[in-house]
């Protein structure tokens, strides 16, 4: 292919795709999320034998994924709001993408260790 | 004199289809604002689930030992309080609505033949319909004492 001709986008195109991404995801995590929520009409056994998956270590790293997942839809989601309705929004949507991505860092740094450890005990005892 | 064109090209096929220059304004693309307040609710709904969600987040995932804690008697504790029952109605509500009309936009923009959009949308407007149903139900019926 020659170069120069596929169009690659820039911070507008990408963070697009990583929205309509994680928004998938999410979507599908919610149909799984109420099924199993479900369960606490069936008996407290029902509902506590499915919890569980949840607390193996491998889920565990899923959901801290999920985490992963909502924190940038929700965070970009608030980004498109400001191009939208405010006047300088689409002037600064690139510095608003990285000030996104900044705060996703941060926030997915702290909530590391709290969200893991029940699998850190687990795998490394108490 | 008519303003339409004899034989124009029609594009069929994708997506709300495009019609030839000068046609007649279709009726039925515009009769409503559908668009327009979808696109709205999506904003609205979202500032909301930016706060409920990341809430549902904190206290689920983060505070007080993560998942560890999660179980029914969890569950019987915070449905205990009208408030965390409302919360978590609200953000169903939301969400799903908020997800439905993210993948029905999806659907549009990649499904290109007609046959493919309906199924996937009947799908989807199913699925919904369940989640929707079984979650509401399950806030407004949960019972504590159902194991005794």
């Amino acid at each position: 292919m020659p170069a120069g001709t596929l169009y690659r986008g820039r911070e507008g195109m990408w963070s697009w795709v990583a929205h309509r991404v994680t928004g998938v995801l999410i979507f599908f995590f919610l149909f799984a999320h109420v099924l199993d929520t479900a369960l606490v009409r069936v008996s407290p056994e029902a509902y506590d034998e499915t919890i569980d998956i949840y607390k193996n270590p491998f889920v565990n790293l899923l959901e801290y994924g999920l985490v992963a997942a909502i924190l940038f839809h929700a965070l970009n989601g608030l980004r498109i709001i400001a191009v939208d309705f405010w006047e300088k929004g689409p002037r600064y949507q690139k510095q608003m993408l990285w000030t996104v991505v900044g705060v996703w860092v941060v926030l997915m740094a702290g909530s590391a260790y709290p969200i893991l450890q029940h699998s850190i005990k687990t795998i490394f005892g108490s | 004199m008519s303003a339409t064109i004899e034989n124009a090209p029609k594009i069929h096929g994708g997506g709300p289809s495009i019609e030839s220059p000068r046609s007649k304004r279709s009726p039925r693309s515009t009769k409503t604002n559908f668009e327009l307040y979808g696109w709205l609710f999506m904003r609205l709904s979202g500032v909301l689930l930016v706060v409920l969600v990341l809430g549902h987040l904190l206290i689920q995932l983060v505070l007080d030992g993560g998942v560890s804690k999660i179980g029914f008697a969890f569950v019987a504790g915070r449905w205990a309080s009208p408030f965390w029952q409302s919360w978590d109605l609200i953000m169903l509500w939301l969400a799903e609505l908020h997800g439905v009309n993210g993948l029905r936009t999806i659907i549009n923009d990649y499904a290109e033949r007609d046959q493919t959009r309906f199924w996937l949308k009947a799908l989807l407007y199913t699925s919904a319909l369940i989640v929707l149903f079984l979650g509401t139900l399950v806030i407004f019926t949960f019972d504590p004492n159902i194991g005794n």
